[in-house]
Order: structure tokens, then sequence, then C-alpha cells
């Protein structure tokens, strides 16, 4: 791999400056954040550098952390590969709760129209540019994003399938 | 009634209407799906014709959507096996093994070199059982109905060789955190045997019908064809990249399960064609039968399952005798297995492209996010332009050798 994941880091740093931060390895895959300001050009600059040249675009996701401060509620998530050295690199941009808006990518990968329409369908991200943001797997009449936390999958009356009697609270992953 | 085949806000709407015929053509609107026999799933795809010819095409999704990842995010880990198989049904047990591989990833299980050779057995079982039908459906919606027949049989038999591992056929939900849940059995065994025997036989029966056969050349060369840059840039993983020249396979560039052991090419085609994506299937399917062969031959000593009872369901006997056994046993179906916080992509070579995993948990005991790259979703926006221009004919056969599933689509 000629490629190492601190030519990386740097080389994006050097362009992007406080734009771009949190570099960490997740598993096996660098991962870093940038804000909703600069994404585009970022994965646009991972594109067409020389020396990154992410050719690929293999996922875009979103996730919702409702949890969060309101300003990062929601984390579209872009996954892309370099061929030629083998390498990949997860970028996160955290959106604001109340206004979940980012550039759309599908100018400069013609991959991302489809994977946005999902994205928009299922969280109500809007990616602004994007020539046919529409529902995709989701009926056109659908007024909910349903892959949003606060959507129930279930009906919320039952009281059979509580977890309170499983002992079972959101957080019970004990380190040995 | 007539009006109602196409919506009235529908750009293709528009055009009709717009559109003045000179010299006495008309267009017309024909929705291919989404119950078509030659879709093979449930999509449609509306079609602007000028006679015979697509002038422009919309392609649908989501009529079977069944929001897996939104039932993931509320089960425990071994319920969502059941969920994968229903994605590429056509290779159940690749999905399966993606889904432990991504998991084992997040706790940091490590697999008996004898349980990832039996997994590569039965991932390459799969992508051969997945390009026979691919292939065969082609030949049969050119109308070539019997060389489809020929290879049938030995589906028949792979899927016999699944229900001796698993118990399961179409939709396998095979295998466990850290490997199998038994050790194959003889039959198993056996039954592999007659296969690596006689279906080479029935697979060069089937590429000897149509590879040189001329009117299939003439329906499939220069059909469909799509450029590398542009595959690339769409999304294209799997034999439909492969066929346009590139020969990124996620087996050789990132290898799982001990793949770097073994001893296969990867074949690429040139013009990114309906008839190279045949010939790119047909090769694969021997480097398939290689690999197994190879993994059979140098099988490890070892056990079938890694040594891990937090995840791991104990045996039968000893969940009847031992308390301990019985709490883990309890404690692993009521779904109270610890995960730790952890964020995983994995990425498998499944049958009709890269197939990936993208696993976020939060130390609860269902995943916080779980996404699934379906490489057949991605790489099905390409259709559209892949046929544009083309005869109707035309978009038939190249929409059955890009092996779209509708399971996968539409997840």
């Amino acid at each position: 791999m000629s490629l190492e994941t601190i030519d990386i880091q740097n080389r994006i740093t050097e362009a992007f400056g406080a734009e771009v931060l949190n570099f960490r390895m997740e598993q096996d895959i660098l991962t870093f954040e940038a804000t909703p300001a600069v994404i585009k050009n970022v994965i646009r600059f991972m594109k067409e550098d020389k020396a990154l040249s992410f050719n690929f675009m293999t996922d875009l996701c979103a996730v919702h952390y409702p949890d969060n401060d309101i300003e990062a509620q929601f984390a579209v998530v872009y996954l892309l590969h370099n061929w030629v050295d083998n390498v990949r690199v997860r970028v996160k941009t955290f959106l604001n709760g109340n206004k979940v808006e980012v550039d759309t990518m599908t100018d400069i990968f013609a991959a991302a129209n489809w994977m946005e329409r999902e994205t928009y369908d299922f969280y109500g991200v809007k990616f602004i540019g994007h020539p046919n943001l529409k529902r995709i797997l989701n009926d056109d009449g659908m007024t909910s994003f349903p892959m949003r936390k606060e959507y129930p999958l279930e009906d919320s009356g039952r009281s059979d399938k509580d977890d309170r009697f499983f002992g079972r609270t959101t957080n019970n992953y004990q380190p040995k | 009634m007539s009006d109602l085949l196409l919506h009235p806000e529908h750009r293709f709407a528009k055009i009709l209407r717009d559109h003045t015929p000179e010299d006495g053509r008309e267009l017309s609107v024909l929705n291919f799906g989404p119950t078509h026999p030659s879709t093979h799933g449930v999509f449609q795809n509306i079609l602007l014709m000028d006679g015979e010819r697509i002038l422009d095409a919309d392609t649908t999704v989501g009529y079977i959507h069944r929001a897996f990842e939104k039932i993931a995010e509320n089960r425990a880990f071994y319920q969502i096996t059941p969920l994968t198989d229903r994605m590429n049904y056509c290779s159940a047990p690749i999905n399966n093994m993606c889904w432990w591989m991504t998991v084992e990833k997040a706790l940091g299980v490590e697999v008996p070199k004898r349980a990832q050779y039996m997994r590569v057995i039965v991932m390459e079982l799969a992508r051969i059982t997945d390009h026979l039908i691919c292939n065969g459906i082609l030949g049969v919606d050119l109308g070539a109905y019997s060389p489809f027949l020929y290879v049938m049989k030995y589906r028949e038999l792979v899927y016999e060789i699944y229900e001796e591992i698993c118990g399961g056929r179409l939709t396998t939900n095979m295998g466990r955190i850290g490997g199998f849940e038994r050790d194959w059995s003889e039959a198993a065994w056996r039954k592999l045997d007659e296969f690596l025997e006689g279906f080479p036989k029935a697979w060069d029966e089937l590429e000897r019908a149509y590879l040189r056969n001329r009117i299939f050349m003439d329906r499939t060369v220069n059909v469909g064809s799509i450029s590398a840059e542009k595959a690339m840039n769409y999304g294209f993983t799997g034999p439909n990249l492969r066929a346009t020249g590139i020969d990124y396979d996620v087996r050789v560039a990132k290898p799982y399960s001990s793949y770097e052991d073994f001893d296969f090419i990867v074949p690429v085609g040139q013009s990114g064609d309906t008839y190279d994506r045949f010939c790119v299937r047909c090769a694969e399917v021997k480097e398939s039968l290689k690999i197994i062969r190879q993994a059979k031959d140098n099988l490890p000593e070892g056990d079938y399952h890694a040594d891990v009872p937090d995840y791991y369901l104990p045996p039968k006997e000893e969940v009847y005798t031992s308390m301990e056994a019985l709490i883990n046993h309890f404690k692993i179906v009521m779904g109270e297995i610890p995960v730790p916080v952890a964020e995983v992509y994995h990425a498998v070579e499944g049958a009709n492209g890269e197939l990936g995993m993208y696993l976020i948990t939060d130390g609860s005991r269902t995943p916080y996010r779980l996404h699934f790259r379906r490489p057949c979703f991605i790489y099905y926006q390409a259709f559209a332009e892949m046929i544009k221009g083309g005869m109707f004919s035309d978009a038939v056969a190249t929409l059955s050798s890009i092996n779209v599933i509708a399971g996968e689509l539409d997840a």
C-alpha cells in the first residue's frame, strides 16, 4: 500500500484546515469528519487530487442521533475507495436537526443519485442540487421519514414486549 | 382506463402531449413490469417508445421493500441473519456469511481456519448457483429454454448440500457467530463430491449451447454496453464491472475468510456488453469450482466454530445437564449478547457485486444502525442509460444479464 493513512490525513488537512477534524481509525478504515459547508469540496478534492484519487463511491447513508445536540443530529456517511492503492476512507458530515440539508454528490459520482434518494426517503435529508430528489423505495404519498429513531416499528402501546422485563437498558455492555 | 397507465404529471406524459407526429410516427409509453415475466422480480420500467425503439426509460423500484434496516435496529444479532437471506435469495449463504463476518469484526472473534475454509466452499457454491441462474435465465429470455434445465439439476444438488449443512434450502439462515452450527455431515461431503464430478460437464453443455451460437451472439454482442468509466462512476461492482475490463474483486482486494490461500484468477471482459457479462460469469463459475476443490483438498483440521461461549450456542446435551450452558443458551436465545461500541464495514464479493454491511453498535443488544450496501440497487440506476436507443428485446436481454434481484434491490 503506497498511500499511507497519515499522508491522506496530511493532504486533506492541508487543503481544508479546521473544516476537517477527528481523524481516527475505526477498525480498518480511516474515518474523519467534515463540516457540511465543505463536504462537497472535500469529496471532490479526494476524487480529483492526483495523490489521493479516491475513484469509487462505495456507499452513502445517513445515521440519526436524536440524543445529540441539535447541530449534530444527523450524520451523512460517505465511503470512498481508491482502487489503485486499495484504501478505503469514511467521511462523515453532521447536520443540524432543524435544517437537514447537504450538497448533493451526484455531479461527482453518478452512483450517489439513488443512494441520496434512498437517504432522503428514509431520513428526510435534503440533498441540495439533486436532479430528482423524490422517494425511491417508499410510497410517494408518505409524509414521515421512517428510519428516524422517533418512528416506532411496532405499536408503542404494547406492554407485553417491554424491554425492562428483560433487564435491558440502552447501554449494558460490560467490558470484561 | 388507458390514461391511468401513466401519471398525467409524469415527464413522459408531457413529451407525449407535445409530440407532433410529422411522418405519421406516434410515440407510445410501455409499462415494462412490475409483473412482467422477464423482469424476474417486481420492478417497473416505464419506457417511452418510438415503435420498437426505446427513447427514454424511467425505472421505478420499491415494490417489495420490507424495511430490513429498520427491523434490524430492533432485533438481536442472530435474528438479523434471516433478513439477509431475503436480499439476494439466489445466493443467500453469501449474505449470511457477510453478516456473521461483520458481527465477528465488531466483536473481535477469531474464526478457526477450518470454519473459514468451509465458509469459502459454501460461498463459492452460492456464487455458482447464482451465476447459473443468471446465465441460464439470459438464455431463457432469448428463447433457449433447454440449457437452463441441464444445470437446474445441479442447483437442486447444491440446495441439498445446504440442507445437509443447515436445514434450509433457499433462505438458508446458515451459520453462527464464529462458524457453523454443526460439523458437516458425511452426506454433505458426499454430495459435494457428486456435484464437483457432475456439474462441470453440465456447465460445459450450457456453455457450448450459447457461447458460439450465432443467434445468441447476435442478440447479445454490443447489446446493453457500458464503458468502464461510466460503470465505475455508477458504482458497478462484481461481474458487471469486470465485464467492462476492470479487475476489481473484493476477494482479491481485501481477502476475507482466507481467500488469500487460494489460487484463482479474476476473469475480465472488454466491452461491458451482455455477451461479455455472460462470458465473465461462465469463467467465474470455473474459478469457483477451482476454489472449492482447493478448499476441500486442503481443508485444515480443527474446529468448525470459534471458542466463544458468550456468543456461540452450547451443545444441546450440555444445555440439559449443566447450569452454565443452560444460562448461556437462554441468554443467547433471548438476544442478550453484549456487543461493544463499534463501527465496522465489512464487504464480501457477492454474486453480483460488492455486498457490504455497515454496522454501528452503541453497546445495546441491537444494532444502532445497520446499512446494507446492496450492489444491484446501486448499479441498477444505470439501466435506463444502458437501454436507451436500443430495441425493446435488447432491454430484456440487458436486464437478465445484469442480474438484478428484486429482493436485494428493495431490501
